[in-house]
């Protein structure tokens, strides 16, 4: 296809409702779990406010919480003879987008989607339709599944309607509604995956890791409950080896766990309809949060016909090959990519809890610079994990503190417990060497003969545990170590109590 | 008919100081008394921001300052031009009250040339219309015969000019809404390449045609003005980037050895009294040196057609903003759908409503390919044509408009009857091309014929040095 005024699209060839939403899953089937024998299938459309300067089609500032209808202009009102002119920051944010979920950045152009309502100041919002920025990506969790990218598109936000009086904040029955106009023309990017979602949990997972991604490039600050991230869910049932069911759409989704719910609510909802024997409708449905439940907001048969055409005040949108690569080339190292670096040199899985936890948090560099620094990289991330939650991406500790105190536990000169404590003080006091600390807590390393004629003394002073513990009774080994440990003053590493009693037990 | 109100001469004097602005301004408000309330030209006369723009621009002068190359000049603004803080109506009810926060790029360039802006002068509601009558605060009578019209959509920046009440008019041509009317008042009338002139603050009626262009007494004048309101806009992403050359500059060259395509599968209709002016026009030419070609350009009958899909389809979208919500008329109802509804029909009038309703069926789902798609096929198929047509000719002469101006009412009762007005100026649009209209004598009753020298895109040098032939020739 090609673009300019004198010629347009095909529309009738291409669906009239949301643009995009695929029935093309790329996944294979199996493995994942089903619910009373029916497979979910679940598509996620999340838009994401793009964290620019100003508007997408205008110099007005694209910001947050300030007051109603001040950031407005001739273009943001749809004001007569207002045009639009494109923001290059935000093509360049989309595109960062659509290279971060390994998409094709492609020619593009913008059209026209044409509907009435009160917060859309020209009646028609100005979006991509069938030639979208970015197409054919994926996104890859943590646990190494792959959910499919169908495309990352451009668009502008609408106004901000709220509606007061009557029933329910809706705007049937409501005694009057107030506009803000400031989200209006704020740039948006809709991130349409393909149907690859198995599991709710699979879901949240999706989301988590693609606001991990918005946030590692600066794209978005993706905060749902500010609502500079939105999700909508395609969801449907079948039976595995059967043709996709019929999906339904659940909007007002605000939180990641809301989306959990909502799904599920809808999978069984479709499920108990298929078997009494009912069919599931094609139909836009809202999750209320209150009573956990998706109800009717519009069936297919009242949906708008938006009657798309190419937005005649714009010019094709053709990022130059040099423009794209230099997108490229600028992209922070991604969250994925950051994981697998971690576990590769830790030995951890990519989705273990240390690794998700340290790398969200921005200290994975951190560990790996204690690695560096001659340290030992597994504890440094246990030690990181457990000690450093409340420090950012670059904790205060020296690199090297911690190092050192790696290097004391793996010659056995201070137990893990001690190097905790250690750890801790290191911390509060945002650095100090390992071994002068460990010294002035009178920790020093127990040889192995001194440990042996404590467990001896042990066993002598109580024979009773000793003979339990010898039968087979698991609970008297406590006894026995918590002797030594008194008697040890905590200093005995209880793993080494515990082997030579295993040891003596023969 | 008029007085002496060439825009060269009146800028030249007040720059020079012999001429003050306000005795210019003066002067073309007694026409204005004068003859204003039987032709109606105008929405709003501004005799009191013209009077003050005057006296800045003679205080100026009197400073030794430049007040520019139209200083003191009087221009008259098409209604769907936006002027900050001045009503700006396009002719409809749906807009009552609203004052724009802003002026068009054109109203600040020519503001910042000197020119005096006189008031803003009448359309068919929204542009949509060849005759005026489709305004809703009454018909633009034509100054040569006021039973007859003044041709629309900008008949009241015509009838203005020709009239005397300001000596450049400005106005939008989306399907011939400059030339047409320039033609049936005998005024020069341009619409440029598209892209020439920034859009910004022209309230849309489709975005994809729609180009701003001056109504002048001389091919001169319409030179004068396009290099001050011409060139690129960061306030309109479809304005050319490149600079364009000086109009001015290219006056005073010959056509010799220029050639002019005459369209031999033209769609027959033009009066006999037009098709005499045409061939007078060819003779002249040739006498002038150019060479005349035969070219073909088979898929201009189509063009009508292919037009009123394309420009009501825009036009559906561009005028759903006019929904009582944030300016312009409101009537209450019961809930916003009853709103929009009781709003909207009070506001629009039958014409600006039939193209709705036309551009929205064009586009709907089921109706797409067989009526927008197609169209936009044959606006390929038009350019195309031009293309070739273009390779062996340098212009292309034809008539403006197949008739001299109409009665008033003769065609209000038959849309497809009006439409036809336009037939000859329809496909340049579509095409995105200049044109241009020059007149060239009179036709039957005496009444101004003219005639229509289209161009390549960006060819506005060449059409003008053909302008200017046809504009001696026709003095002679």
């Amino acid at each position: 296809m090609t673009t300019g005024t004198t010629t347009g699209t095909t529309a009738a060839a291409l669906p009239v409702t949301a643009p995009g939403v695929s029935t093309l899953s790329l996944r294979a089937d199996g493995g994942h779990q089903l619910i009373d024998g029916y497979e979910l299938i679940v598509g996620l459309e999340v838009h994401v406010e793009l964290a620019t300067v100003t508007k997408l089609f205008s110099a007005s500032p694209n910001r947050f919480g300030d007051e109603p209808n001040t950031n407005i202009d001739p273009v943001t009102l749809g004001l007569p003879g207002a045009l639009p002119v494109l923001n290059r920051h935000a093509v360049e944010l989309a595109m960062r987008i659509g290279l971060a979920l390994n998409c094709m950045v492609q020619s593009s152009a913008f059209h026209r989607k044409n509907y009435f309502y009160p917060d859309m100041p020209k009646a028609y919002q100005i979006s991509q339709y069938d030639q979208p920025l970015n197409i054919n990506g994926w996104l890859d969790l943590p646990d190494g599944t792959r959910i499919g990218i169908e495309r990352a598109h451009l668009e502008e936000d609408t106004g901000k309607s709220t509606h007061l009086g009557g029933t329910g904040g809706r705007i049937h029955g409501s005694d009057y509604s107030l506009i803000d106009f400031n989200r209006a023309g704020v740039p948006l990017v809709e991130i349409v995956s393909r149907p690859d979602i198995r599991t709710a949990e699979e879901a949240r997972q999706y989301v988590t890791e693609l606001r991990a991604v918005l946030g590692t490039i600066g794209a978005s600050d993706a905060k749902m409950e500010e609502g500079s991230m939105r999700c909508d869910a395609n969801v449907s049932v079948h039976r595995p080896g059967t043709p996709f069911g019929t999906r339904c759409e659940i909007k007002n989704v605000n939180s990641i766990r809301s989306l959990g719910r909502a799904i599920e609510y809808e999978a069984r909802r479709q499920i108990a309809m298929i078997e009494d024997g009912e069919k599931v409708r094609q139909e836009t449905r809202h999750w209320n949060e209150n009573d956990g439940r998706t109800h009717t907001l519009r069936t297919k048969e009242d949906a708008d016909d938006y009657r798309y055409f190419l937005e005649p005040d714009l010019v094709p949108l053709a990022p130059s090959a040099e423009w794209i690569q230099s997108v490229r080339d600028a992209l922070p190292m991604l969250p994925g990519v950051r994981r697998t670096r971690l576990a590769q040199a830790t030995g951890s899985a990519p989705d273990s809890e240390a690794i998700l936890v340290v790398v969200e948090r921005g200290q994975d560099e951190y560990v790996l610079a204690v690695a560096d620094a001659g340290g030992d990289v597994g504890r440094a991330l246990i030690h990181v994990k457990e000690a450093f939650a409340d420090e950012g991406a670059s904790p205060e500790v020296p690199v090297a503190d911690l190092a050192r105190l790696t290097t004391l536990e793996t010659s056995g000169a201070i137990t893990a417990t001690q190097a905790k404590t250690v750890l801790a003080e290191i911390v509060a006091a945002g650095g100090g060497d390992p071994a002068a600390v460990a010294k002035s807590k009178g920790f020093e390393a127990m040889d192995t003969g001194a440990l042996e004629t404590m467990i001896d003394d042990a066993i002598a002073a109580d024979p009773d545990a000793w003979a339990k513990f010898c039968a087979g009774e698991g609970k008297a080994m406590g006894a026995l170590v918590g002797a030594v440990m008194k008697a040890s003053r905590g200093k005995a590493d209880g793993k080494a109590v515990t082997a030579l009693l295993n040891a003596k037990k023969g | 008919m008029t007085a002496t109100v060439d825009a060269s001469a009146i800028a030249a004097a007040v720059r020079e100081g012999s001429t003050k602005a306000s005795d210019i301004v003066e002067a073309h408000l007694a026409r204005i008394g004068e003859r204003e309330e039987e032709i109606h030209a105008f929405n709003l006369v501004l005799a009191d921001a013209a009077r003050a723009a005057a006296a800045a621009v003679d205080d100026a002068v009197a400073a030794g300052q430049d007040p520019g190359p139209l200083a003191g000049v009087p221009v008259a603004l098409k209604d769907n031009l936006c002027t900050r803080g001045v009503p700006t109506t396009c002719s409809s009810k749906i807009l009552d009250g609203w004052r724009p926060p802003y002026d068009a790029t054109v109203v600040t360039k020519l503001a910042a040339a000197g020119a005096i802006t006189m008031g803003k002068t009448n359309l068919d509601e929204f542009a949509m219309g060849s005759s005026t009558e489709n305004s809703a605060f009454g018909v633009t009578r034509n100054p040569h015969d006021t039973s007859r019209v003044a041709g629309g959509s900008s008949g009241g920046s015509a009838a203005a000019v020709a009239a005397g009440f300001a000596s450049v008019g400005l106005g939008s041509d989306t399907g011939g809404s400059i030339r047409q009317p320039a033609g049936l008042c005998g005024v020069v009338g341009v619409k440029p390449t598209y892209g020439y002139v920034s859009r910004f603050g022209l309230i849309a009626f489709a975005s994809s045609l729609d180009q701003i262009g001056p109504f002048t007494t001389s091919v001169r004048d319409a030179a004068l003005v396009l290099d001050v309101i011409g060139g690129h806009d960061t306030n309109d992403s479809t304005s050319i980037p490149e600079a364009h050359p000086s109009l001015v500059d290219v006056l005073d060259q010959d056509v010799k050895g220029l050639r002019v395509g005459l369209v031999t599968d033209l769609p027959a209709g033009a009066d006999p009294d037009v098709q005499e002016r045409l061939e007078a026009a060819v003779g002249a030419l040739r006498e002038a040196g150019a060479t005349i070609v035969d070219v073909q350009l088979p898929a201009f009958g189509y063009a009508l057609t292919a037009y009123y899909l394309i420009a009501p389809a825009e036009a559906s979208s561009n005028l759903a903003r006019f929904d009582g919500v944030r300016y312009g008329l409101r009537v209450d109802a019961a809930d916003t759908n009853a709103m929009y509804g009781a709003t909207r029909a009070a506001g629009f009038g039958d014409e600006v409503k039939r193209r709705i309703m036309l551009g929205t069926y064009a586009l709907s789902a089921g109706y797409y390919d067989a009526y927008y798609g197609r169209a936009l096929k044959v606006r390929r198929k038009v350019a195309d044509d031009f293309d070739r047509a273009y390779e062996k000719a340098d212009v292309i002469l034809v008539p403006t408009s197949p008739t001299v101006a109409f009665p008033i009412g003769a065609k209000t009762e038959d849309p497809l009857e009006m439409y036809l007005s336009d037939i000859y100026t329809i496909p340049t649009n579509l095409a995105g091309h200049p044109g241009m209209n020059v007149p060239f004598g009179t036709g039957a009753g005496g009444l101004p014929v003219g005639l229509q020298v289209l161009a390549p895109t960006l060819g506005e040098p060449v059409m003008f040095r053909v302008g200017a032939a046809l504009e001696r020739a026709a003095a002679s």
